[in-house]
């Protein structure tokens, strides 16, 4: 496995980048919405809202720059992966319009707050399922002819990719479980941490679950973790993760504050470590390299200046909205 | 089952859908962020808490607005790849990275502020909290940069080479792709629109509860400041429409053939039809009124200017004259409407009129979606108008779709139908509600939970929170109509 720092492979790491601050921090938006129906109805769950309601619309934005980043550094990617996925792709959009909404429209409306509060956990749950069946998808291999999808309508639909969606939304769960671990107290912290727990559990099992069958599902891949020399390379991703997995399971008994929380994304890391040790340098598997799908160097080029100037502002920007609203949320009456 | 030719116009039918719906909800917040702004600066520069009402009173229109304009945003992020992934491989390279930098110097922006913008003014001090809005603001203008500058480079590309794999490359300049001839022009003239959209949303609300109570000075407030911008802006919006058609004229010939409804070419001096009905079978306008040597004159400025018609332009390189004829009148038709109320609006001013004169407000309030039918008509003429082309005379649309069947774009596009329906449906009619309360003394912000806002424990109030938002919010929780629909 050898790296040559190129345009490319940089672009493929930002877009990695773009992905991974996606799927933690959207994830944990996505993973309240999963976890709404079992908080109750009034405080508990006003408070879960608002403690994502101010900074929901700047993770989703990552989710653009995934889209719009793959659309401008690998173009051909982008084209063959929307039409591959396409009833996950809408179903996943449609299913953010719900979520977004219902933000807004339950303190708008009280009478229909419980069916707004539906279409928030329902929302949640199509795009965090078809976000994950997606990554299956893709990681099962997309048939390609010249520069076209040309697989049938339902190649994204297998026990795999069910799979790999049902890890997805348990892992989202995990992610919002432990972000009210940290925002939360009293009662609804407690219930938090029993949601974390088994959300951990879950999380890993589906991980496993996962693993093995992308060893058995493809030789190419399995050759990457289990031959020599890449099973250097490769085993630390899997050590790190059990060790992980295990202080996780240890902090949700313990702590009250943002420690699962952060082990919850460094599981998360290494869970995607492990994908992209098995991905690459495919963008999509089996036929199309990084290489392949890549933009012209003069629009890597432009594309990089922007993003070493912009995304020091951003991260800058974004974490000091977070600090803003840091802290425990309360409710009335509480200090 | 479905041919080919049906999963196309399936794919055109969704993107102008989805397209059309999605650009309402920008062309009021650009306005609107930009309204906030300035009332948000004119509150810290005057002290008045008018002000300080009105911002909080729109603030909750836009805080719905925003969300499903985001919301419909990310599908259209998505709708290049899934419905025109031939179009996204080949022009992938020159446009794909103008929409990175929207992302990366306009959504940031305006969702990393937004939180402060709509729930921070208790957090941070309150120049800080301008500052956000004013991100804010600036976002929403930096993210019509760039979506009408690739807009703009499929009308008029330019600054492109073209690969050994068909894909269109970037040549040695991205300021030739990024300011491409129409650009300059359309960022004005739409941006502009969004301005006029959201004056005439406000005049109307103003006008809607000076009908109810001409004392309330919230509403007298808000009516003023709606109509100095229709007054005003106007006119400037006429002349770069006209700037913007004339380059048009330059680039695109034969969409402003469509418009005008000159299917015959006038080698000395074309006339300017003001009805007619547009025939493309016979290729020629039936029962047409029109006045002669006009339209050269608004077009070249010269009554005896030869103008070529769609008789010059092969039948296969043609728009469909009728709806481009037709979408151009309406929203010429409503410009010219809107300068009546502009110009009215001044005579009442002139007389010292201008909050008991029912007229005026009755018209205000009429006109009050015009800018949304107005904006949506000018896009319907612009985009139909380059057809039968994606990239102006470089790809058909035709050419561009996802090899995809018609079952499955249909499907999804009844999809988008029934939820945007539902839930937009649903979002304007929160607006409605929200706008048909009037704005008063003590106007809340946006509000969270039913006892009260978003508090955070470990935070003592600081020197920087507004001691009047304190008593405020007392006030409203004991006297004030329930802040809810119920």
């Amino acid at each position: 496995m050898t790296i040559a720092y190129d345009l490319t492979t940089i672009w493929a790491f930002i877009i990695a980048f773009a992905v991974f601050a996606y799927v933690v921090m959207d994830g944990f938006d996505l993973g309240i919405g999963i976890l709404f129906p079992t908080f109750e109805v009034g405080p508990e769950r006003d408070r879960a809202m608002n403690s994502i309601a101010p900074v929901w619309d700047g993770n989703e934005t990552w989710l653009v720059l995934g889209g719009g980043g793959l659309f401008a550094a690998f173009p051909l990617a982008y084209a063959v992966i929307l039409p591959a996925t396409y009833p996950l792709i809408i179903a996943m959009l449609l299913g953010l319009v719900f979520r977004g909404v219902a933000f807004e429209y339950r303190w708008r409306d009280p009478a229909h707050r419980r069916y707004w509060d539906a279409a928030f956990t329902g929302g949640s749950f199509v795009a965090a399922m078809a976000q994950g069946m997606t990554l299956g998808a893709l990681l099962q291999g997309i048939e390609v002819t010249g520069r076209a999808y040309s697989g049938s309508w339902f190649d994204w639909l297998t026990p795999y990719t069910l799979l790999t969606g049902l890890g997805t939304v348990a892992g989202y769960a995990l992610l919002g479980a432990t972000w009210l671990v940290w925002k939360l107290d009293g009662e609804s912290q407690h219930h938090a941490r029993n949601l974390g727990k088994r959300a951990a559990w879950a999380t890993l099992v589906l991980m496993g679950g996962v693993s093995l069958y992308n060893i058995f599902l493809n030789a190419e891949y399995a050759a990457r973790w289990l031959t020599e020399p890449e099973i250097y390379y490769a085993a630390p991703v899997p050590v790190l993760t059990a060790l992980v997995a295990v202080a996780l399971l240890r902090a949700l008994s313990v702590e009250r504050h943002s420690k699962p929380f952060w082990l919850s994304l460094a599981l998360f890391f290494f869970g995607m470590a492990g994908l992209g040790v098995t991905m690459w340098p495919f963008i999509v598997p089996p036929d199309l390299t990084i290489w392949d799908a890549a933009a012209p160097e003069r629009s890597q080029i432009f594309m990089l200046v922007g993003v070493a100037i912009t995304m020091p502002l951003i991260i800058a920007y974004t974490a000091w909205a977070y600090w803003v609203f840091r802290g425990k949320v309360g409710h009335e009456g509480y200090h | 089952m479905f041919d080919q030719f049906d999963a196309l116009l399936l794919a055109r039918i969704q993107f102008a859908f989805t397209v059309s719906f999605h650009f309402i909800f920008p062309a009021f917040s650009i306005g609107l962020a930009s309204y906030l702004a300035v009332l948000e600066g004119l509150w810290l520069k005057t002290g008045k808490p008018l002000y300080l009402d009105l911002f909080k009173y729109w603030l909750k229109i836009f805080a719905i607005a925003f969300a499903m304009g985001v919301v419909s945003g990310i599908v259209m992020s998505y709708q290049f790849g899934t419905n025109w992934s031939v179009f996204s491989d080949v022009a992938g390279p020159v446009i794909g990275p103008l929409m990175a930098y929207e992302v990366l110097t306009a959504f940031f922006l305006e969702a990393g502020f937004l939180g402060v913008m709509l729930f921070g003014m208790e957090r941070v001090g309150r120049k800080l909290h301008f500052a956000a809005t004013l991100m804010v603001a600036v976002g929403t203008f930096i993210s019509a940069f760039w979506i009408l500058s690739v807009n703009s480079w499929m009308h008029t590309p330019t600054g492109y080479e073209i690969g050994a794999n068909g894909q269109y490359l970037p040549g040695d300049s991205w300021l030739a792709i990024i300011f491409n001839p129409s650009f300059p022009y359309r960022l004005v003239h739409t941006v502009l629109a969004a301005y006029i959209t959201t004056a005439f949303v406000v005049g109307g609300v103003g006008a809607w509860h000076l009908l109810k109570d001409r004392t309330n000075a919230h509403a007298r407030k808000m009516f003023s400041m709606a109509m100095w911008m229709a007054a005003l802006v106007v006119p400037v919006q006429i002349f770069a429409g006209d700037l913007h058609g004339l380059n048009t004229l330059e680039h695109q010939p034969q969409k402003v053939m469509a418009m005008e409804g000159h299917y015959e070419s006038h080698p000395d001096g074309a006339p300017l039809y003001i009805f007619g009905i547009p025939n493309d079978e016979e290729q020629r306008l039936d029962y047409a009124i029109g006045i002669p040597k006009v339209s050269s004159l608004i077009l070249k400025h010269d009554l005896d200017a030869p103008l070529a018609g769609l008789d010059t332009i092969p039948d296969d390189e043609q728009p469909p004259v009728a709806v481009v004829f037709w979408s151009f009148r309406v929203m010429v038709g409503l410009g010219f409407a809107m300068l009546g109320v502009g110009l009215w609006s001044l005579l009442a001013r002139w007389r010292g009129r201008l909050y008991d004169w029912p007229w005026l407000h009755k018209a205000a309030l009429v006109m009050a979606p015009s800018g949304f039918v107005a904006v949506i008509a000018g896009w319907i003429t612009t985009e139909v108008g380059r057809q039968p082309y994606v990239i102006y005379n470089l790809m058909r649309t035709a050419d561009a779709a996802s090899p995809l069947d018609a079952p499955a774009v249909g499907a999804s596009l009844l999809a988008f139908v029934i939820v945007y329906f539902a839930v937009f449906g649903a979002g304007v009619w929160y607006i409605l509600h929200l706008m048909h309360k009037p704005p008063h003394p003590g106007e809340y912000g946006v509000k969270r939970g039913d006892k009260g806002p978003i508090r955070t424990a470990g935070i003592t109030p600081g020197p920087t929170q507004d001691p009047t938002d304190e008593s405020r919010r007392n006030l409203s929780r004991d006297k004030r109509e329930p802040e809810t629909l119920s």
